[in-house]
């Protein structure tokens, strides 16, 4: 256990985007998607940008739609915030699996970096943590590279509105499903250290038919972080 | 506060700028609090194995239920998508046909 900071250097944020932008595509048609259906549900532009911009994060943005005001309330807000948090809550697991990367770093640009965290720059960063990697640049530049990106193709959805109207034929719907999917190749380290999974994927099935809402992704992860924290997972360390 | 009559100015233009803001910071609340939480915790092996179960833990809760929910075009796409991963270890084309089985297997009726 080292006191050093990891570092944070401009190759690594050029290796984070250049490791971003194999899913730059899945990003672009996401944010399309999102661009098009806060277009039905009678959003401006300016709005759709805007929530881009500063939430950045699409499946709670997609499903905020669904609570969106027309006009706005007290309690319609509070309505999309919990449903923002529900979504989001998985995020503050993914805050604490990358602390210890971060110990050490100096907390403004700890808070910054965070503004980026997304789905994918955590996976990508998770990963060149586990390859062996510490260039904390490689966190941030996946996050920031695809900001201008999903910001950028919500404006384009939002015109293009009527194209992508119907996502489900194209299965727009599932993209991130689909990805989170696919990142599980990654992340494979054999059958015992994936006994948590297995236990996080249980509870959420069973949460998610017991509890109405979005509860289901914290508490199957939470069961895995306790699996993990009682179970030994071989590993050699 | 009633929730109708004290809240009118959120009726007016400024509303969804103001739910804008809001939803940003619970958002980016959900992105810090667990980096916080975490400084407050000791690095001790068993929270070390814990952290490192997480990541796959996120990943199954997210996307099995998910994808389950679309049926079996869902699931099949799901597989679809980590396989391809697995053996390219290609994320575009790994996306690519998770989606396309998904929308084959809806197109098929299935």
């Amino acid at each position: 256990m080292t006191s050093t900071a990891a570092p944070f250097t401009r190759a690594g944020i050029l290796r984070g985007v250049r490791l971003s932008l194999p899913i730059w595509p899945s990003i672009a048609v996401f944010g399309a998607a999102y661009g098009a259906a806060a277009a039905q549900r009678g959003l401006s532009l300016a709005e759709a940008t805007a929530m881009s911009a500063f939430v950045y994060a699409g499946a709670s943005q997609m499903v905020t739609l669904e609570v969106w005001g027309r006009p706005w309330t007290l309690s319609a807000l509070l309505a999309a915030m919990t449903v923002t948090a529900l979504i989001n809550a998985r995020m503050i697991l993914m805050g604490a699996t990358i602390q210890p990367w971060m110990r050490g770093s100096p907390p403004w640009r700890t808070a910054l970096s965070l503004f980026v965290l997304v789905d994918a720059s955590w996976l990508i960063g998770v990963r060149h943590r586990a390859e062996g990697g510490n260039d904390l640049g490689v966190l941030v530049g996946a996050g920031a590279g695809l900001w201008p990106l999903w910001v950028l193709s919500t404006a384009g959805g939002h015109f293009a509105g009527a194209l992508v109207s119907e996502p489900r034929v194209y299965a727009l719907d599932m993209i991130m499903p689909v990805f989170f999917a696919a990142m599980l190749a990654p992340l494979w380290r054999g059958v015992r250290p994936a006994l948590p999974w297995l236990v996080s994927g249980a509870v959420a099935l069973v949460v998610q038919h017991v509890v109405p809402g979005y509860g289901f992704i914290a508490a199957g992860a939470l069961a895995g972080l306790v699996t993990g924290a009682l179970v030994d997972d071989g590993a050699a360390r | 506060m009633s929730p109708g009559a004290s809240a009118d100015w959120l009726a007016g233009p400024a509303g969804s700028a103001v739910a804008i803001l809001a939803l940003a910071l619970v958002t980016y609340l959900c992105r810090a609090s667990g980096v916080v939480l975490m400084s407050r915790v000791r690095l001790t092996p068993r929270v070390e194995r814990a952290l490192r179960a997480l990541p796959g833990s996120i990943v199954v809760a997210t996307a099995l239920p998910t994808g389950l929910s679309a049926g079996l075009p869902g699931l099949a796409g799901l597989a679809a998508a980590a396989a391809v991963m697995a053996l390219t270890r290609f994320e575009l084309a790994a996306v690519a046909a998770g989606l396309a089985t998904v929308a084959l297997g809806r197109a098929l009726g299935l």
